[in-house]
């Protein structure tokens, strides 16, 4: 079986130019990847007989708007992290995200977990997950508007469904309902 | 007549087992469709307790952080403290000294201790067994006097800080602690003597809630509901942290990965914590807690009011928090539950830019709805139940 | 009832008032609407060491109609807030609220979009306890201070009338 080393050189002798760059930082392997291809990365790092990364810890995403680090390329940046079960090895992959087209494509069909992980980057940072079978918000109620974990969402900013009178602090509550 | 051409199938009858019910451990929300008896469907809604942990970890220094992640699994909070501590200091890339991992083992595990009592006794009371619930909340009291006997705290410990602890174990501890281990064996030893052979309880536990173990690793379960099933993962054993290699403990694993084998693992998983805990005692060395480096942990008292350097590292330190070179880790340890990890991204300041946790309950959770298709309503209650959810750590 | 309206305000209305005051205090049947960490506290409390059930609060009924005394156990959020004003609408008179711990009292360290900032916005409170979570004497004092707030009250006056006078 192949280390996380090995597998970063299979991908880019697989994927060639979609794998934009990979670094590794205090013994984590991180892969960036177009974010049109994720869908075939991911599933090679599944299925491939000597990689196997066949549980999807996480899927999560970061929003770069007061951070410019050296790899940034868009604004968003959706975070995979994958764990191979048979070895253990571990990886992230990384798919830059523009704001103006906030889509990636859903990876449902590979780990049945990303069902509600897609949902909640949908609901937390707006990135829209193409395929996904009901994309809906998971963590807050559906007349919310915005997407709370954005810098640029004020993080006190409420928006009550129910109250029964005014709070005497200057802060206005919004009335949804 | 009988018009053959009516459509003459079953409709099915909606359920909801709304976010205010006993056995939903808090507020999580379950609208079944049942065929008669038979669970055919199920929608699961959560939410109800989200309270912003990721968007107030970014607004926080790291330290200031610690009390958020009490609150995440707020039945093991010692677990939260020690993985996000551990995440921050791989991102600093330090160590902290042997005797402070020493008692961080031992504190992870006195928790882990009471987040298994907590899930049996309020597995077994929804299953109308109330007197294991009073044995186990009684086992579990006696734990958190002793926590507050460390940290003052019996529930919101914030016990750790970036590179070390907030203080030494006290005076005492480890022979207070040794008292109470054979009246906590003693309580394990009848909540398994009213339950184990107990021919109602293992009925109502056993052959429920079985999922395949290939269907658990693409949903990414892990800790107990995925060692009932057979997957041998243990963080603690395959990616050891802290001093986990140099402590001999078992992890024990299922077969069936039905209920009641999740409930057998949780109490052999008791009495193997409580095995690390006394041979930790045993090892346990002397020296400080914390580390030395007056940029990462707070420096002894006497520098910060005699010495300027003191005064101004004391200053950073609280006002922006440890400088973090800019990065990204992912830590992850063996909460209760399962996989506990932080992913942290530092943008160099002494704030974690983001601060995401990866919660062992999330995949449990989504995974109920196969585990409970073609049961019946009261075995969602045990499936529910033997599955741990922390409303904590499932909404942040 | 308008027998002491007739009677006027005399030994026996207030005897009954004494009356169904000890009464309704020492057998309060409570709704934990319990969702976060101040529940364990609860569970706490509830159990043998700081035992509940010898002040009269034994049995949790989880249903608005047959429970008299709702405990706000933990952080309410937005999403959870119509819940909540829906139990308490659904519970008959006479009725009481808890507040259990900061976060229900105040919104507690949770200062952002997600969380009502104090259960008082949605539905009225009779007794506040504060704490992160509550020490279970504590809860048991504010047990105590609800009942005095209990036995205070008279069948002519409403609820709502009786303040705090310790």
């Amino acid at each position: 079986m192949l280390s996380e080393r090995d597998a970063v050189v299979l991908l880019r002798d697989t994927f060639g130019p979609a794998v934009i760059s990979d670094h590794e930082f205090r013994g984590d392997v991180t892969v960036f990847v177009h974010r049109t291809r994720i869908i075939d990365v991911l599933t090679f790092l599944r299925d491939d007989k000597r990689l196997l990364f066949d549980m999807l810890i996480d899927l999560t995403a970061v929003d770069y708007l007061h951070y410019e680090p050296e790899t940034k390329a868009e604004r968003f940046e959706v975070v995979y992290h994958l764990r191979s079960m048979a070895t253990g090895a571990r990886i992230r992959v990384k798919a830059p995200v523009p704001e103006d087209d906030c889509q990636v494509p859903s990876a449902v069909a590979l780990y049945k977990i990303a069902d509600w992980l897609e949902r909640e980057v949908w609901d937390m940072m707006g990135i829209v997950f193409t395929g996904h079978p009901h994309l809906s918000r998971i963590l807050m109620y559906e007349e919310f508007v915005g997407h709370p974990l954005r810098k640029d969402y004020p993080y006190n900013k409420e928006q009550p469904q129910y109250t029964i009178r005014e709070r005497s602090t200057d802060r206005q509550p919004v009335w949804v309902r | 007549m009988i018009d053959q051409s009516v459509d003459t199938q079953q409709k099915t009858i909606s359920i909801q087992m709304g976010p205010s019910h006993p056995a939903m451990h808090g507020c999580v929300r379950l609208d079944c469709e049942l065929d008669g008896e038979e669970i055919v469907a199920t929608d699961v809604t959560i939410g109800y307790l989200h309270r912003a942990f990721e968007k107030m970890a970014e607004r926080n220094t790291y330290n200031k952080v610690i009390p958020y992640t009490d609150r995440l699994n707020y039945v093991s909070p010692l677990i939260n403290n020690v993985g996000y501590v551990m995440a921050v200091e791989k991102l600093l890339g330090v160590e902290v000294p042997p005797r402070c991992q020493y008692i961080r083992v031992i504190v992870s595990e006195i928790s882990r201790v009471c987040d298994h009592l907590t899930c049996l006794g309020a597995g077994a009371m929804e299953l109308a067994a109330f007197t294991v619930f009073l044995y186990a909340i009684e086992a579990r009291d006696m734990l958190w006097e002793m926590i507050e006997y460390i940290c003052g705290a019996r529930l919101t410990t914030t016990y750790t800080r970036v590179g070390g602890l907030t203080h030494d174990l006290p005076p005492e501890f480890e022979n207070q602690m040794r008292q109470f281990f054979p009246k906590i064996r003693e309580l394990v030893k009848d909540i398994r003597w009213l339950l184990e052979k107990n021919r109602i309880f293992t009925d109502r536990l056993r052959g429920i809630g079985i999922v395949s173990s290939e269907t658990l690793i693409s949903y990414g379960v892990t800790g107990p509901v995925a060692r009932a099933a057979g997957i041998k993962y243990d963080v603690r054993k395959t990616h050891p942290y802290l001093v986990y290699d140099q402590l001999e403990f078992d992890v024990p694993i299922g077969e069936h990965g039905d209920n009641l084998d999740r409930f057998l693992v949780r109490v052999e998983e008791i009495e193997q914590s409580l095995r690390i805990v006394e041979q930790a005692f045993a090892k346990l060395p002397d020296g400080a807690v914390s580390i030395d480096d007056p940029r990462i942990f707070l420096p002894a008292k006497e520098k910060v009011y005699n010495t300027i350097e003191g005064m101004v590292h004391h200053f950073k330190l609280i006002i922006d928090g440890p400088k973090t070179p800019p990065g990204e880790v992912y830590f992850p340890v063996e909460g209760a539950n399962g996989e506990l990890g932080f992913y942290i991204v530092s943008d160099g300041a002494g704030k974690p830019y983001r601060c995401r946790v990866r919660a062992p309950c999330f995949p449990a959770l989504s995974a109920l709805p196969e585990m409970i298709r073609g049961h019946m309503i009261a075995d969602v209650i045990a499936t529910f139940g033997m599955l741990n959810i922390i409303l904590g750590e499932l909404d942040r | 009832m308008g027998l002491e309206t007739a009677l006027g305000q005399n030994f026996f209305t207030t005897k009954l008032s004494e009356v169904i005051a000890w009464s309704r205090k020492w057998s309060l049947f409570q709704y934990p609407f319990v969702t976060a960490c101040c529940g364990m506290e609860y569970m706490s409390v509830m159990c043998a060491q700081y035992d509940l059930a010898r002040f009269g609060a034994e049995i949790p009924r989880f249903s608005p109609r047959q429970a008299d005394l709702l405990w706000v156990v933990g952080t309410i959020s937005h999403k959870q807030a119509p819940i909540l004003r829906r139990v308490y609408d659904q519970m008959t008179e006479p009725k009481w609220v808890i507040s259990f711990g900061v976060c229900a009292s105040s919104g507690g360290f949770y200062d952002n979009y997600a969380t009502v900032q104090g259960i008082d916005n949605i539905i009225p409170v009779d007794v506040f306890i504060t704490g992160c979570p509550p020490r279970p004497e504590a809860v048991l004092d504010a047990l105590i201070m609800l009942q005095h707030k209990i036995g205070r009250e008279s069948i002519f006056t409403s609820p709502a009338d009786v303040g705090y006078e310790e």
